[in-house]
């Protein structure tokens, strides 16, 4: 969605609240190699914070005992992983071959209009980001959005208005 | 046409809850497997046909025969639900409504291949599909299906979910291996295969969700009951993805060996708005495209998939009527493996990179004869010169959109400044 090889630091320093600690402590017991624990750990902080920051991942770096690199390496391949804040809601809208067949441009261009941004970008008031991924799985109800993770299926205009109505 | 073995229970309220699928059968066979030798299981799954469900089509028994023998290494299952190939949407309906069946079937694959350790990769975009299949595992082990003693039998097998964060490539088995050990999605040269050398350098078998579910089924009925459907080469049933201009897309379950029109009308309800079809994609975007003329002697089976010069692979057919320009489609597909591309193999990494390009210019109105030229080019000189498939994976479609719609990229080009012959 953005430059991947950015890092943005907080100035804060970082840890897992009880609840991330306690899931950290039972996944690590699972595989083994504590490296392995990167990707979880990854998630737990987006879980945590929404975002992935450079602090973060320093502190992961130290819980699984490996480089920072090693954390960085995966944060910036996996586009999952969000190295900057987002907006509330995050809008997804699949571009891939079936939903493009459906049409999913014109999905995308409603949302341009509604909400003033281009994919890749947030909306000023940080309420909205969109962004065009790449096939969901969901091709036999395309086009599908998905919104904070949520799928949403057989997506047309008038669905769309009724559910930014629910986010706004 | 319609057939209900892997889908048996997806219509069954609250099939997914370990409550209910046992009543309707789960964990049954576990007696019964239980009772066999390992190698006797892996005969019965080799005598049933059984054949990956993840793309491939390698015969699921077959692979797991090439374990190494007592290395004194642990042996891993690594269960493949990255589901991410465009067109491809079946295993996450076993995931989120059956996910018993899957975990019958990862206990007997481990029985089989003498494993105590399996980790699940789904990928990162299927977040209520992942706490389904995380709340599965949970009660699995609370049944003690899962754990020290499997089913009260003296056996022990953990199983782990784990989750990927976007990257099509981790579905490929090696690029998912050294996902789950914490390091970006590349994927290894073969050999040595994962069979020998794969998960934290030890013996591992990766299978398609798919396949470990079809094994209760064939344990319990017997490989002649499996055989039962499908062709000879091509046993069993298949969960089928329907999508693009149809009436009524959809997944469905039917035997392979069934033809394809006969699937797109009857099943799928015909193209869309009572247009004509233009082509069909047989079985997920990376597999050469046929025209309406070619698809009506199709069967949907690996043998006349192959004659007919494309693939079975993910069994996710794509329809798309008169209306469609094939150049965008083209674009709208390179644009996709460009961007998954891991980036370690140049090929790969700036083919796909200037295939993208050159697909814009024509677009764009700017391209010549040669561009469509060097595209074609393109494809011969990328394939099979990388360390996985994926770049495969877009070159052998484009050839076959580049060969045989031909004339709509041409129709873009002005033969002005170009040196070369039409071909
Ligand atoms: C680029 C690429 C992507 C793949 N994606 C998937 C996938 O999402 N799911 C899957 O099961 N297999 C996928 N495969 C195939 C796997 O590498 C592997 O063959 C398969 O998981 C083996 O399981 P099976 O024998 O049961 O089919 C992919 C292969 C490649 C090259
Ligand atoms: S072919 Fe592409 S995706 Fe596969 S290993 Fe090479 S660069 Fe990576
Ligand atoms: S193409 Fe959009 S979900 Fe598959």
């Amino acid at each position: 969605m953005s430059d991947r090889s950015q890092l943005i630091s907080t100035g804060e320093p970082f840890q897992f609240d009880s609840e991330r600690d306690a899931e950290f402590e039972r996944l690590v017991k699972r595989y083994p190699t504590r490296e392995s624990m990167i990707l979880p750990s990854l998630w737990l902080i987006q879980e945590q914070e929404g975002w992935v920051s450079q602090e973060a991942m320093a502190y992961v770096a130290d819980r699984i005992g490996t480089f920072a690199t090693k954390i960085y390496e995966a944060a910036t391949f996996y586009t999952m992983y969000h190295l900057h804040p987002m907006g509330e809601n995050h809008i997804c809208v699949c571009r891939t071959l079936s939903c493009w067949l459906r049409g999913k441009q014109d999905i995308v261009d409603y949302l341009k209009d509604e909400i003033g941004i281009k994919p890749g970008q947030i909306s000023e008031d940080g309420k909205f980001s969109l962004e065009e991924v790449e096939c969901l799985g969901h091709c036999g109800t395309a086009p599908v959005v998905q919104v904070n993770g949520e799928f949403h299926e057989e997506m047309d205009v008038d669905k769309l208005k009724s559910l930014l109505a629910t986010l706004k | 046409m319609e057939v209900k073995i892997l889908s048996a229970k997806f219509d069954i309220e609250d099939a997914h809850k370990i409550e209910v699928a046992k009543q309707h059968g789960a964990y049954s066979t576990l007696d019964k497997v239980f009772s066999m030798q390992p190698e006797e299981v892996i005969e019965e799954v080799k005598k049933s046909g059984l054949r990956g469900r993840g793309g491939a089509g390698f015969p699921a028994g077959v692979k797991w025969g090439f374990l190494p023998k007592d290395t004194g290494k642990p042996v891993y299952l690594a269960v493949n639900s990255d589901e991410s190939e465009p067109a491809t949407f079946k295993d996450r309906y076993i995931l989120v409504k059956d996910p018993h069946m899957m975990i019958e079937g990862i206990i007997i694959c481990s029985y089989a291949i003498r494993s105590h350790e399996t980790f699940i990769y789904i990928r990162g975009e299927y977040t209520s599909q992942v706490k389904a299949l995380q709340a599965a595992v949970d009660e699995a082990y609370e049944a003690g299906y899962l754990g020290d003693k499997v089913d009260g039998h003296d056996f022990k097998l953990d199983v782990t979910v784990h989750r990927g964060a976007g990257a099509y490539v981790c579905g490929e088995e090696t690029a998912l291996l050294e996902s789950v050990e914490g390091k970006k999605g590349q994927p290894r040269s073969k050999p040595p295969f994962p069979a020998v050398e794969g998960l934290y350098g030890c013996p591992t078998i990766i299978n398609n969700v798919q396949s470990i579910a079809s094994l209760p089924f064939i344990l319990e009925k017997g490989a002649d009951a499996y055989k039962a459907y499908g062709t000879e080469k091509s046993s069993g049933t298949h969960l089928f993805g329907i999508s693009g201009h149809v009436e009524k897309p959809g997944m469905y379950e039917l035997p392979l060996g069934v033809p394809l029109l006969e699937v797109i009308d009857k099943v799928a309800g015909g193209v869309w708005k009572g247009r004509k079809m233009k082509g069909v994609i047989p079985g997920g975007s990376s597999t050469p495209v046929l025209l309406p003329e070619e698809a009506k002697t199709v069967t949907l089976d690996y043998e006349s998939m192959a004659e007919h010069k494309t693939m079975f692979g993910s069994g996710g057919i794509v329809v798309f009527d008169e209306t469609v320009d094939i150049v965008e489609l083209v674009k709208n597909l390179i644009d996709f493996y460009h961007h998954e591309s891991c980036g370690q193999c140049t090929p790969c990494r700036e083919g796909l990179g200037w295939m993208k390009k050159i697909t814009a210019k024509i677009l764009a109105g700017d391209g010549t004869l040669d561009d469509v030229n060097l595209l074609r080019e393109l494809c011969d000189n990328i394939e099979m010169k990388t360390v996985c498939v994926l770049s495969a994976a877009c070159t052998m479609p484009v050839r076959s959109y580049l060969d045989k719609f031909r004339h709509e990229f041409e129709a873009y080009v002005t033969t002005e400044g170009s040196s070369a012959e039409a071909k």
